[in-house]
């Protein structure tokens, strides 16, 4: 059990050589065997994880440091202690992460079989699938901020690869792919600068950039929980620990005793020192001892073991050429990590390239756009609680501008999503709006409610695009049925092919209605995704969205946090528009009558893309049950309460500090009844009247509707926005930079008049003299070299370059004789 | 030491001269098909004798090794005798440089294998010959310590490069090569003056000590009694005074050298000789200038200004570390507007290279590791830019953007690898240009000299690498194919085009993976030059 964690390379290794078969050998494979190999690596990563989810579960919340084989170090200067390394790390956030990557992950994998069928480059797309997966699985599982950035970057590679997947098609579709992706990595790359500033004041401030160190502890403050768990075989959560070292001591004797492990990444052996029985010597390296972060030397813990230790008490971070307040650092670091934040999961300001991501395949779109890649900013949000819990109570407005950031952008998006077409694009929309709810979820301090989103999100928001896909490509094939009688059976070269011959939009909703009939499996699963969505009982999001709500109900109305009343209240709101645009969407792609010939014809996809669905479905109905509110009526009978904090808070400090709130009968009536109002205010709205005269929404009809709906559709203008303002000056300046300052200035105004006139003069000094004979025909030596060296220049520019060639490689000859024969003297010399 | 005999470095230096007295003795029309194998098999033999160096390297220490020094010649002036000698050796840093000499002109001379430009310009020989030269004489420029030699050295690096810019250049190549001509001589004038003030009044032109004989570096660094530094005055306290920086006899000696490296790197604004430069010459041209060429400048600096001037350095490090940060920000933001591939390429160097002298200027051992090591990935990842370049004008016959798109879809193995060397000249983690970028960075914010808005505005770069380096890559390799070749032949690299990105794809795996075979071999050298500036 202890050694386990050593097999958590292998979720980086497995997908890592999936991708690499499928890259160099792929296009020899058969496209069945292209497909095993990548969905059988995911699921084999999946199958480690959940290995590792027994030892954190066997082990109570054990939580290990590995290092990986075949690296030594990575990132080492050892004059200066400088100390990167790879480095992965067990605990149950990460665990929980790895989880989702390759549950969901495998999931889409096995949908892509069938959804890229016929692709031509269908290995190409495996390998990046399973190249996203190594590197996103790098990111969950790093030990260091380093490592996630490695992951972070490189998942953000895959999705520019893959929203680009089809750069191929005709123009202007294919180019509009490319600049889709395009996009999206620049602008993920300003995510990134803020990264990396948090990073170089995270190493000047900590002397490390490690999250915790082996043999660390990263919550003591759940230790006592630990133990108690462990004699008692209960799971009620005991929030006052009084007497922690004789806990401590109870609980494991003298064995325990506190050892700062190995902190010299590669002595394995370090720690042994307690005197623990460890047949393994690995296993002290892997093992989290349980002891208290009080008894390590400051200097040897990690980044937030130090946070904890050093915030509050007024102390100066020196960084040579400046000084600065610890505590305002680390408020300056939660700032540079949050601009990181907006740009991976999507929100204000830096949202806007994932609405143009949807132009990737769909399975990409499910996958990296909505369930995992996205969720890294929650992620890191979440990893640096410490961070920001320390600043919440220590009077820093962090949570107040995080709490801002995610509920603005929840409302912004849902909104926006009241007024799309694309069927992928309202999805989209929706993607950013939850996460914004996770953002927010942070920003109030409600750490395990952001990860029960994320968690349930994934599951939700991957069923609901990969049913988009089913619909899409139903409709697309229905498209083809209607248009091409002759050759219908050919269902499977269109996605690499142009398909859109004429005007004909397979994503545009108005194109499809009355779908229920003909993809039924389709319309069910994609119904309870919606209703999760919506927060319907008993769904996946009832349970999170709620818990989002409840704690920041008790943010603002118990504890009088101005925060908390902005996320609920805006949270409260987009929920509401939530339920109403995936109502919207039920009605005018499954409801009513078809509005097309491809609509009418679409077929139901095949069971290589259904049977994902279904098991989504199933998840979708039961992952909300593994963290149900202590009291809530019924259910906390059949299920542990909060299962999946007292999970997570092991690695969470701030969790078991803060609040778990029993189950809110109020507050969650409160968002169930305006669910179903928004529900049911969709379905009197577009219900059985289908679109507006001109295929024009029904919003648009009314009058006061009508200017909302078209703000709502015109994406509230941010593209344009961001063009006027920042990328036409950024070209323009690019421009005059490049024609009018270097080119017209520097390389042709500063060489002609000041470098070549100067030459040119000096020549003329030295050559003139000369030539008027004032000195005569008798010159030799320095002068006349310098003479003939300033003619030939001035020729060598009219076009006697041959001249001159002869004339100085003689003078290099010379050169290198002169050179050399003393050398052969010496040597000669050495000889005799 | 034994400093007379005949040492490793001394072969290693003088292997490419070998194979040019080969190269001589041939005949340029009868062996025509060998001229080339024969520079190749030189460039490779170098190569495996500078690994043969690194096996004998010892990371642990910062003295030269593997020196040799004869005395060259002795001035006279009055009663004191100034030697001139013949004195090589390798540290650290001058290991690694060695190393990706020996490593860049193998690829360099593997490029030019196939190519058109012998059909046009004929002189293969020449051609060849002069390559063996360029690789003499960066190959001396990094391991010699005697500074009359090194401006030898130095200049006569010129001179095949301005042959093969302008013989086999493109169409202004005659323009580009006198101009690059006589950008480097300017600075260097500036340069020798400083040296022969420095030898007369160190009296020696060796820059380390050896065999008893003291050289400049010592001799500054322990000039009590007769005056400290320069300017015989203390160590202590003198450059923070307002004068200093253009009263000073040291400051002035600083800007004499550093105008010549800085016009070498280039550092803004002495750039303007670079694009044409590097869009006239020929693909090896290319590749040897921004894979070697360049780095003999900040080498320079590395070298000379910070171990001979350590408190001009001190003083002008701000300044020009700020133009460091200009030029990462300007040389992007001007290769973005760029239309032509090659040009685009050549400004990202600006940027790249402003990197490295942020770093030098951080003067600490993060920030003179990184640039170090980015002064190699700038040479692996820009050379390989340089390469794809080539190939891509060797198939198309054109630099202009607007007639590329789609090659990746015909050409899918270049089109990969030219993305990895894309984003490796972008700085993705887990790559090799990452590495020195985060390292110099790093360095920056906790310099001493240096701070926060240095860190700020040049982690801007960043960003910016991207939006150039995509912008080159889709309008290259994605979208539609605008031109289809005439035949489909002309889509498959062959052997040697191949052959050529395999080192360059390992180095980047490697330097980003596991630098810390790089640091290791740097770190005490650096730690040597870093104990001047500690405050």
């Amino acid at each position: 059990m202890e050694n386990l964690p050593l097999l958590v390379p292998l979720v980086i290794l497995v997908p890592a050589l999936g991708a690499f078969i499928n890259f160099f050998f792929g296009a020899k494979l058969e496209e069945k065997w292209s497909g095993y190999i990548g969905c059988f690596a995911s699921i084999l990563s999946f199958l480690v994880s959940l290995l590792l989810l027994t030892y954190v579960t066997g082990t109570n919340g054990g939580a290990a440091v590995v290092n990986p084989p075949f690296v030594d170090g990575w990132l080492r200067i050892d004059s200066i202690g400088l100390d990167i390394s790879w480095q992965q790390r067990v605990d149950s956030l990460s665990v929980t992460m790895m989880l989702v990557v390759t549950g969901v992950g495998s999931l889409i994998h096995l949908y892509a079989r069938g959804y890229m069928h016929g692709d031509k480059w269908y290995p190409r797309f495996f390998a990046y699938l399973n190249m996203f997966l190594a590197f996103m699985l790098i990111l969950v599982t790093g030990n260091n901020f380093l490592m996630l950035f490695v992951g972070w970057e490189g998942v953000g590679l895959c999705s520019f690869l893959l929203i680009g997947f089809w750069w191929d098609k005709k123009a202007p579709e294919g180019w509009k792919n490319s600049n889709a992706a395009r996009k999206a990595f620049i602008v993920n790359r300003i995510g990134d600068f803020g990264l990396l500033m948090a990073m170089f004041l995270i190493f000047w401030t900590f002397g490390t950039l490690d999250f915790h160190k082996a043999g660390e502890l990263p919550n003591t403050e759940a230790k006592y929980l630990v133990h108690w768990r462990e004699h008692n075989g209960l799971l009620e959560h005991k929030e006052e620990s009084a007497g922690e070292d004789e806990a401590a001591d109870d609980g494991h004797g003298s064995s325990y005793k506190c050892a700062p492990a190995a902190h010299e990444a590669d002595d394995a052996h370090g720690a042994d020192d307690a005197g623990h029985s460890a047949p393994n010597p690995l296993a002290s390296d892997i093992r989290a001892i349980y002891c208290d972060n009080h008894h390590f030397d400051i200097d040897l813990l990690g980044v937030f073991g130090q946070t904890t230790e050093r915030f509050g008490k007024g102390e100066t971070v020196d960084f040579n050429g400046f000084q600065m307040a610890f505590d305002d650092v680390i408020f300056l670091i939660a700032l540079f990590i949050l601009l990181g934040v907006t740009g991976k999961s999507a929100q204000i300001p830096l949202f806007v390239w994932l609405p143009d991501a949807m132009a990737g395949p769909t399975p990409v779109s499910a996958l990296i756009h909505a369930a995992t890649m996205v969720t890294a900013g929650v992620f890191i949000l979440v990893r640096s609680n410490v961070f920001l819990w320390e600043l919440n109570h220590g009077g820093y407005v962090i949570g107040m501008v995080i709490t801002l950031v995610g509920a603005g952008t929840a409302l912004m998006a849902g909104y926006i999503a009241l007024g799309q077409w694309d069927i992928k694009r309202v999805l989209a929309y929706s993607t950013i709006s939850q996460l914004g709810f996770m953002v927010a979820a942070v920003g109030i301090g409600a750490y395990v409610a952001a990860m029960f989103h994320l968690v349930t999100h994934a599951v939700f928001k991957a069923l609901l695009f990969l049913g988009s896909g089913s619909v899409i490509h139903g409709v697309e094939h229905g498209h083809h049925h209607a248009h091409e009688h002759g050759e219908s059976g050919d269902h499977h070269d269109d996605h690499a092919s142009p398909h859109n011959d004429g005007e004909f939009d397979p994503q545009d909703m108005r194109n499809m209605g009355g779908l229920r009939k003909r993809m039924p499996i389709t319309y069910i699963t994609y119904l309870i995704g919606t209703l999760a969505l919506a927060g319907i009982f008993p769904f996946a999001g009832f349970w999170s969205k709620d818990e989002i709500l409840a704690d920041a109900w008790f943010e603002g109305f118990e504890l009088n946090e101005l925060s908390g009343f902005i996320a609920f209240g805006v949270l409260l709101v987009a929920a509401a528009f939530t339920a109403f645009y995936m109502w919207r969407q039920i009605v005018l792609v499954f409801l009513d009558d078809a509005r097309s010939e491809a609509a009418e014809q679409a077929p139901e996809s095949n069971g290589a893309m259904l049977l994902p669905l279904l098991i989504l479905a199933l998840f979708t109905i039961i992952i909300g049950f593994i963290n149900v509110p202590k009291s809530t009526p019924i259910f906390d009978g059949i299920y542990q309460p909060y299962e999946f904090k007292h999970f997570l808070e092991h690695s969470l400090v701030s969790v078991s500090r803060g609040h778990s709130l029993d189950f809110n009968l109020s507050i969650a009536g409160i968002a169930l009844v305006l669910g179903i109002a928004s529900i049911l205010v969709a379905n009197r709205v577009y219900k059985g009247n289908g679109l507006g005269s001109g295929n024009r929404d029904l919003l648009e009809e009314g009058g006061a509707s009508r200017p909302l709906f078209r703000l709502a559709n015109a994406r509230l203008y941010w593209d344009e926005v961001y063009a006027a303002l920042i990328e036409q000056p950024f070209n323009r300046l690019a421009g005059f930079l490049a024609d009018r300052v270097d080119w017209d200035f520097l390389h042709n105004y500063f060489h002609d008049s000041i470098i070549k006139r100067g030459f040119d003069t000096i020549a003329d000094l030295l050559g003139k003299p000369f030539d008027l004979g004032i000195v005569d025909g008798a010159v030799n030596g320095v002068g006349a070299f310098v003479l003939r060296a300033a003619e030939w220049m001035r020729r060598a520019q009219t076009g006697y370059v041959r001249l001159y060639a002869v004339v100085l490689f003689i003078g290099v000859v010379a050169v290198i004789a002169l050179m050399i024969i003393p050398f052969v003297q010496t040597l000669l010399a050495g000889g005799s | 030491m034994d400093v007379t005999g005949l040492s490793l470095t001394t072969i290693t230096l003088f292997l490419p001269m070998v194979g040019l007295a080969i190269l001589l003795f041939m005949n340029g029309e009868t062996q025509k098909a060998n001229l080339k194998w024969v520079a190749f098999a030189t460039s490779v033999v170098t190569f495996v004798a500078s690994v043969l160096m690194w096996i004998n390297f010892d990371p642990s220490t910062s003295e030269l090794q593997m020196a040799q020094r004869n005395t060259w010649a002795e001035i006279s002036l009055g009663d004191s005798v100034i030697n001139v000698s013949y004195f090589v050796g390798v540290d650290g840093i001058s290991m690694l440089l060695v190393l990706l000499t020996t490593f860049i002109m193998p690829i360099a001379i593997l490029g030019s294998f196939g190519s058109h430009i012998f059909e046009e310009r004929g002189r293969e020989k020449l051609y060849y010959i002069f390559l063996m030269l360029l690789e003499w004489s960066m190959l001396g420029v990094f391991v010699v310590h005697d500074l009359i030699i090194f401006y030898v050295f130095w200049e006569v690096t010129l001179v095949p490069m301005y042959f093969l810019i302008g013989i086999w250049g493109s169409e202004e190549r005659i323009y580009a090569a006198v101009k690059f001509f006589l950008y480097t001589m300017a600075g260097s004038i500036l340069m020798l003056i400083a040296i022969l003030y420095v030898g007369n009044r160190a009296g020696t032109f060796s820059t380390y000590s050896a065999g008893g004989d003291i050289g400049v570096i010592e001799r500054v660094h322990n000039w009590e009694g007769e005056g400290t530094y320069w300017d015989g005055v203390g160590p202590e306290g003198e450059s923070e005074e307002a004068g200093f920086l253009f009263n000073s006899v040291e400051s002035w000696l600083f800007l004499g050298f550093l105008v010549a490296f800085a016009i070498k790197v280039p550092i803004f604004p002495f750039h303007s000789w670079l694009p044409d430069a590097h869009v006239q010459a020929p693909t090896a041209g290319s590749v040897i200038l921004a894979g070697v060429l360049l780095k003999m400048g900040t080498y320079g600096i590395v070298r000379f200004n910070l171990n001979l001037f350590p408190e001009a350095t001190v003083a002008w490090a701000p300044t020009i570390a700020f133009l460091g940060v200009v030029g990462i920000i300007y040389g992007a933001w001007v290769s973005y507007a760029q239309d032509n591939v090659k040009k685009l390429v050549a400004y990202s160097s600006v940027s790249h290279l402003g990197f490295v002298v942020v770093g030098i200027f951080a003067l600490n051992a993060q920030g003179l590791q990184g640039a170090t090591l980015q002064m190699v990935n700038h040479g692996i990842s820009t050379g390989g830019l340089f390469l794809i370049v080539g190939m891509l004008y060797e198939r198309w016959h054109t630099k202009e953007m607007a007639d590329y798109g789609g090659v990746w879809k015909m050409m899918p193995l270049f089109g990969g690898i030219s993305l990895v060397i894309s984003l490796s000249s972008m700085g993705l983690p887990g790559l090799n240009g990452f590495i020195g970028e985060f390292t110099i960075l790093l360095g920056s914010l906790g310099s001493d000299y240096l701070g926060f808005a240095f860190t700020l505005f040049a982690t801007l770069g960043v960003i910016m690498a991207a939006v150039y380096l995509l912008k080159m890559f889709q309008h290259v390799f994605m979208g539609e194919l605008k031109k289809p070749l005439s035949s489909e032949a002309g889509y498959k690299l062959s052997w040697s085009e191949k052959a050529a990105f395999i080192p360059i794809l390992i180095m980047i795996f490697w330097m980003g993976i596991q630098p810390i075979v790089f640091f290791n071999m740097l770190d005490v050298s650096v730690d040597s030059i870093v104990a001047l500036f500690v405050r």
